[in-house]
């Protein structure tokens, strides 16, 4: 009896803890909120939340100081848009390469060659862009500038094919069977069964991977520091040099700004807005796999 | 005629079938020639300036004498920090939801929240580092903000990675140990856990390895990017690998690009030994549950 009762007080104690353990995820997620607001509080003390909000120049340091966030925000837009406009085919197309037409021994040694895409760190994406990339671009465009957004999207789009293809070929295969047999024996091709029928099943995996593909990208920091430049404009030309709202929080972090000024604020008002922006669409992923997707 | 329908077009609508399928193989070799040309851009870059300067050295405005010492130390510092206080909490909240945790609302909101967290920017985690234990617990920028950041970060994936080592533990096993009337504890003690064991080991080993490339929160802790120094204690400035390759990427001269690439031939090479460890406890699992 009294072994039992000991029995039952260590499980309780390590539920206990292991509860804990869980629970701490939610405590990170209000410290972040709890970090990024109480330090934006104080910016906003100073700057109005229509100006940061609205205002199209952003010159933080240099005087005439100005604290528009959009050239920012289309900075990083303009970045994430070419990466998609990259992964998004390349990504979808390799997820049908590897579900529809190759056989299991292409799949094994295939997957963990894109694995190795996605485990590369970004430091290294960000020397590839500006020493190999940005210098073959140059021979295509003369006037391209040594920083760019066009580089930096490019490689970013390499960076995230793993993640669109790996999300889009789980939705592929989950697509049963007897859809593509019904196909073929209404006499389709391979082609026409993989675009008209598994493609039109499988488009919730499709649209959320882009989406969170989309995310990761707006997330993404050294290789948008390393390769896409300091200069926060509205140009939405991709072949100048831009600033994303991360390579700004980095830019500014490198020199130790002085705790609790305006200039050290401003990038937990820039970081708030990078967390809203990816968490909304972090969101809106899941919201499409669990409410769009058909469940076979 | 209807029999026609199929016969007049069947040669080209499978020759299109045929460009479309080359069409895939080549998307699925843009991602492969990328991965090739990174490789031979950087070994060429980067092969004339691997010395043994680079390991055992410090930083330096000499090009000929530059090093990674303080950051590959930076780095060991960070990564072992990091794996002492990530890896039990990580596993035990992983434990937690796939052993203990009713379907209730908080499970489903503590697995919602696990999910945001593993899409927040890295960046982000960098300013919570920053505000909560350099400035509010008053740590400064040393080596245990670092830690503690980085364990916050990488926490969503060992705790994800570790719930399918525990997912993969056949069910039967635990109806097995309950029939013998252990508790629930004793069954995750003695049954699931030693089970799970290598799938533990290889999660962990890739959580590291990310940690080990993960650069910007490090630079929003450290920000200091000169340091000639091994970190003594947990209290000590630092530096880690990508920040010094970081570093040596923004000098304008030539000469420094190359020892840029240096560094990162060391910090691949480090990665893909990570990464050779974790495939082989991956193939020695695999081959224990075949038995």
């Amino acid at each position: 009896m009294l072994r039992n009762f000991f029995r039952d007080i260590e499980g309780n104690i390590f539920r206990g803890i292991f509860f804990t353990c869980a629970f701490l995820s939610i405590v990170v997620s209000v410290i972040i909120v709890y970090s990024l607001v109480s330090q934006a509080w104080g910016f906003f003390a100073e700057v109005s939340v229509s100006e940061f909000i609205s205002g199209t120049r952003w010159s933080p340091i240099l005087k005439p100081r100005s604290y528009g966030v959009l050239p920012l925000v289309s900075g990083t837009i303009l970045v994430s848009i070419i990466a998609a406009m990259v992964a998004v085919p390349v990504g979808v197309g390799v997820a049908m390469f590897l579900s529809e037409y190759a056989s299991e021994k292409t799949r094994k040694t295939f997957r963990p060659l894109l694995e190795i895409l996605a485990g590369v760190p970004t430091v290294v994406y960000g020397y590839f862009a500006l020493s190999f990339v940005t210098p073959v671009l140059e021979k295509i465009f003369p006037d391209i500038m040594v920083f760019n957004a066009l580089s930096a999207g490019l490689v970013m789009g390499l960076m995230i094919i793993p993640m669109i293809s790996s999300i889009t070929e789980d939705a592929m295969i989950s697509v049963p069977k007897s859809l593509r047999e019904a196909g073929y024996a209404l006499g389709s091709t391979k082609m026409e069964v993989s675009l008209k029928i598994v493609l039109p099943a499988a488009l919730s995996g499709i649209v959320a991977a882009s989406i969170l593909g989309i995310s990761r990208a707006i997330g993404e920091t050294m290789l948008v520091t390393i390769a896409a430049g300091a200069t926060p404009k509205m140009a939405w030309n991709p072949l100048e040099g831009i600033q994303t709202m991360t390579a700004f929080i980095v830019q500014l972090s490198l020199g130790e700004t002085p705790h609790g000024t305006l200039e050290y604020n401003t990038i937990f008002a820039v970081g708030f807005v990078l967390f809203a922006m990816t968490l909304i669409m972090n969101s809106l992923g899941r919201y499409v796999v669990t409410k769009w997707g058909i469940k076979y | 005629m209807e029999n026609n329908i199929f016969h007049r077009n069947i040669k080209r609508r499978q020759n299109v079938g045929k460009l479309f399928y080359i069409i895939l193989l080549l998307f699925s070799l843009i991602g492969l020639i990328g991965l090739s040309a990174l490789l031979i851009q950087i070994l060429r870059d980067g092969l004339p300036y691997l010395s043994t300067n680079i390991i055992f050295n410090y930083p330096s405005r000499h090009i000929d004498q530059a090093g990674l010492k303080s950051a590959l130390f930076g780095t060991l510092w960070i990564l072992s920090l990091t794996a002492l206080i990530s890896l039990p909490i990580g596993m035990g909240a992983a434990i937690y939801l796939e052993e203990f945790a009713k379907k209730n609302w908080i499970t489903n909101f503590i697995e919602i929240n696990i999910g945001n967290l593993a899409g927040v920017p890295s960046i982000v985690y960098g300013l919570l580092g920053l505000t909560i234990f350099v400035e509010l617990l008053g740590l400064g920028r040393v080596v245990l903000a670092g830690a503690l950041t980085m364990t916050l970060l990488i926490l969503p994936i060992i705790i994800l990675s570790t719930r399918e080592s525990i997912k993969a533990v056949p069910n039967s096993y635990r109806e097995a140990a309950l029939a013998l009337g252990a508790t629930k504890w004793q069954m995750v003690k003695r049954v699931v856990l030693p089970i799970a064991f290598p799938g533990f080991l290889t999660g962990a080993i890739l959580a590291m390895s990310r940690a080990i490339g993960e650069s910007a929160p490090m630079i929003a802790i450290s920000a200091l990017v000169y340091i000639t120094f091994i970190p003594s204690h947990a209290m000590d400035r630092f530096t880690v690998l990508p920040i010094q390759i970081f570093n040596w990427i923004s000098r304008p001269q030539a000469e420094f690009a190359g020892l840029a690439a240096a560094g990162i031939i060391v910090l691949l090479t480090v990665l893909l030994l990570m990464n050779a460890v974790a495939v082989y406890f991956r193939n020695r699992y695999q081959v224990k549950s075949n038995e």
